[in-house]
């Protein structure tokens, strides 16, 4: 298949780890990788803090680059997060059409839905759960909020690492509470916020896992964040990092104190 | 002195504050204690940052929030999954609300006739001022100085208990845990189960201090505390002469009202007084009375995690010897109308007042429904509060502390995944933060939120710019010394790092790692 990127804007400056991997890991599968250099943002981050406005050139320009998707340029467009899915699929929409720009919606509409995350495409599009991985540590897994409960994920994410050769992956308790990021909830409600990462980073820890990994960078951001200030001793990996692991080219166990974007292939 | 009796918050305190009476001398013939409760029930304390950096600082506090809502999660859970057509459940009652909300003012003069039809005196209340007068009214022309109280938010909304006290009428309420508040000079801390915020041997203290008739050798056991209330309250049953309720159900095509309830009070309220008032929100109704069917199914299981309630009562108008021989229905707008016309915040309206978006709630379990400054807290209340009050601010005003609600989430939907009647809560969250920053951009002077929104927006919005942005932050990339990371950082970012390193930009980007693996050589012109 032909698959276009959207790497997602923190991933693109802050963890390119991710897109990277995501590009090595669907190469490895066969197919085609494009990525629009046009892109910059799905509009998310505007959209949730309530700046609908700045939103709107903010979503055209994804809808515009990734347009093509809807004429059968490409089979389809992966995104390694979910909430930049969801944002695309549940909240571009309504902001073109709140702005009056009916049309703009429309294509919004045909290219979400021919968007995937990550685990939708591998399982559902490309049909694989076995994607060939090794991986030899202990791995928890994080369901981050809106793959779980806009996204609706499910289970794809913890199939496709149980098929990883070689991983101990142990379960993370309270796995479906929420870390506490949040977006701009982070600052402006750093206490609370910081209250919620607590209790999350605790779990982590329990598990005794050398690695914890999720399908978005934003809230791995936030976890290893407070895991890196505890010293904890627990690295933060994407999904797509675990996948895209093999023998030949092992992505190897992240520094605990260090940003992951310094350890990525 | 900074806490009152049993820690209650400052700002709940009475300026000159003194100390409330401790002991049980006494207090408990004052219908309400020494601490004022606040004068707008939807809008009291600091704004919610500010009050949840104070409550997440109580250990017992985030210690008993935790423990209940954990086991009341649980409890949910369980006798959901055990609904075969749950969905389909909430699928109907979302529905049915929908259709109450597109014909209100048409099943609203309905339930008017066939009430009134039944001997029922119908009353219409625009605002809490309007229903507490109408209350207190019908109250003195009975000659009550005192009433019964079924558990009610409605009552809660419009601060009927404090408007009755000035007025020299006492309203004891008889469900336990509304009992605990009430004696305690407290706010209720949750919608179903007002004193979660309390643990067992706080609520003993509360009774030996407060109650007055609490045995002297009270224990924390359960049992003994609900047997002390229980003698306290049965004296007040067989004197009152009128009783205040609220519904949770009132049924256009018959006159219907109903409450559910599992401590039996409420049926002793609804039906030893000779006179009943009951207060009820217009958004209360249901068209027909099959249509109980599909909300007594959802309710309780959302709410207390039962399968059925212990006492459903339902009356219809008043029946000559059985139950009140007078009954009055106060039906309350208080900002509703204001809600219906919002074509997103509407669905707010279709809440049952369940509670199970709270139980879920990770920012409710761990500041506590106080730091929400609203008889309305949790997930629910940050979409009600500030759209019943946005007519006297609320989401539309400039600096209201009700405006900071809708923020007080982290969207992390588990509220929707659970609410029996599908009120997409964080999309009307997302909706109302718009509308407020929509309402602010009239405003004179550089918000800082602002002024960064606008240049991300102009940033973000072309691939060539944002490729640039990402390739000036590399320049930063060693900021991060050693370990690659970021442990302080000036405002705003220091709000993040605080509590968590930040990790330092690295020193290539994607799209420009992209560009060296699987691009042609670009020109310069093209190469950015």
């Amino acid at each position: 298949m032909r698959i276009a990127l959207a790497a997602t804007c923190i991933a693109d400056t802050m963890f390119p780890g991710a897109p990277r991997a995501t590009v090595r890991l669907l190469e490895r599968l066969g197919h085609e990788v494009v990525f629009p250099r046009a892109q910059a943002c799905c509009g998310q981050m505007h959209v949730n803090t309530g700046y609908f406005d700045e939103a709107v050139p903010v979503v055209r320009n994804h809808v515009e680059t990734f347009a093509p998707v809807a004429d059968g340029e490409w089979d389809a467009v992966v995104i390694p997060s979910g909430s930049c899915t969801g944002s695309v699929r549940h909240q571009q929409a309504m902001v073109c059409r709140r702005a009056g720009l009916d049309e703009l919606a429309a294509t919004a509409e045909a290219v979400a839905a021919k968007t995937y995350e990550l685990s939708e495409l591998l399982v559902d599009v490309l049909g694989v759960t076995d994607v060939g991985a090794w991986f030899p540590h202990r791995v928890t897994y994080h369901p981050t909020c809106h793959s779980l409960r806009m996204l609706h994920v499910g289970d794809r994410p913890l199939r496709l690492l149980r098929a990883v050769e070689d991983i101990d992956l142990v379960e993370l308790p309270a796995a479906e509470s929420c870390c506490g990021f949040g977006g701009t909830f982070a600052l402006k409600n750093a206490d609370t916020s910081a209250a919620m990462l607590a209790d999350k980073t605790a779990h982590v820890r329990a598990t005794g896992a050398a690695v914890v990994t999720a399908g978005d960078m934003s809230c791995l951001m936030h976890i290893g964040g407070g895991l890196s200030r505890q010293r904890a001793g627990v690295g933060t990996l994407h999904l797509a990092e675990i996948l895209a692991s093999t023998r030949a080219e092992p992505t190897a166990l992240p520094p605990a104190r260090r940003a992951a974007t310094e350890v990525a292939r | 002195m900074s806490r009152t009796f049993l820690g209650l918050p400052r700002r709940l305190s009475r300026p000159d504050d003194g100390a409330p009476p401790a002991g049980a001398d006494g207090s408990s013939e004052q219908p309400f204690g020494p601490v004022p409760h606040p004068q707008a029930p939807l809008r009291w304390g600091d704004a919610f940052p500010v009050a949840a950096h104070r409550t997440l600082q109580d250990a017992q506090l985030r210690r008993n929030l935790g423990h209940a809502t954990q086991v009341i999660r649980a409890k949910r859970a369980a006798v959901v999954d055990e609904v075969p057509d749950w969905e389909a459940l909430r699928d109907a009652g979302s529905a049915l609300k929908e259709r109450v909300m597109a014909e209100l003012p048409e099943l609203l003069q309905r339930l008017e006739e066939n009430v009134t039809a039944r001997g029922g005196v119908v009353h219409w209340a625009r605002d809490a001022a309007e229903a507490n007068r109408i209350v207190t009214e019908i109250a003195r022309a009975k000659g009550a100085d005192e009433v019964v109280k079924v558990k009610s938010m409605a009552t809660q909304e419009i601060g009927l208990n404090e408007h009755l006290a000035a007025e020299g009428i006492a309203a004891i309420e008889t469900d336990l845990a509304e009992l605990i508040v009430q004696l305690a000079d407290d706010m209720p801390s949750h919608i179903l189960v007002p004193a979660i915020h309390r643990n067992r041997t706080e609520i003993r203290d509360i009774f030996l201090a407060r109650m007055g008739d609490a045995p002297p050798d009270l224990s924390d056991v359960p049992r003994e505390l609900a047997m002390a209330a229980r003698a306290h309250l049965r004296r007040k049953f067989l004197s009152a002469k009128v009783a205040v309720s609220g519904a949770n159900f009132g049924v256009a095509s018959t006159g219907t009202l109903a409450v559910v309830e599992s401590e039996g009070n409420g049926r002793m309220c609804l039906t030893l007084p000779e006179t009943l008032v009951t207060v009820m929100g217009i958004e209360k109704l249901v068209p027909d009375f099959e249509d109980l069917e599909v909300f007594m199914q959802l309710l309780p299981r959302s709410s207390t995690g039962e399968r059925m309630n212990p006492y459903t009562s339902l009356w219809t108008g008043v029946t000559p010897g059985d139950g009140p021989s007078e009954f009055h229905l106060v039906l309350l707008d208080n900002g509703r109308t204001d809600v219906l016309a919002d074509e997103v915040g509407r669905a707010a309206l279709h809440c049952i007042r369940c509670s199970a978006c709270l139980n879920v709630c990770p920012v409710y379990e761990r500041v506590g429904g106080h730091a929400y400054g609203s008889v309305y807290p949790g997930p629910i209340g940050a979409i009600l509060t500030p759209q019943l009050t946005a007519s006297t601010g609320g989401v539309s005003g400039h600096g209201d502390v009700n405006a900071a609600l809708p923020y007080a989430s982290t969207l992390c939907g588990a509220c929707y995944e659970v609410c029996p009647v599908k009120i997409d809560i964080p999309s009307i969250l997302v909706d109302l933060r718009a509308r407020e920053v929509d309402a602010d951009r009239s405003r004179n002077g550089v918000d800082p939120w602002a002024a960064a929104m606008k240049a991300a927006s102009w940033v973000m919005s072309d691939g060539g710019r944002f490729g640039l942005a990402g390739r000036a932050a590399t320049l930063a990339h060693g900021l991060g010394g050693r370990d690659g990371v970021i442990s302080v950082a000036p405002p705003p970012a220091s709000a993040w790092t605080r509590t968590r390193d930040l990790p330092a930009p690295p020193s290539q980007t994607f799209r420009q790692w992209w560009a060296k693996e699987h691009e042609t050589p670009r020109t310069p012109e093209e190469e950015r």
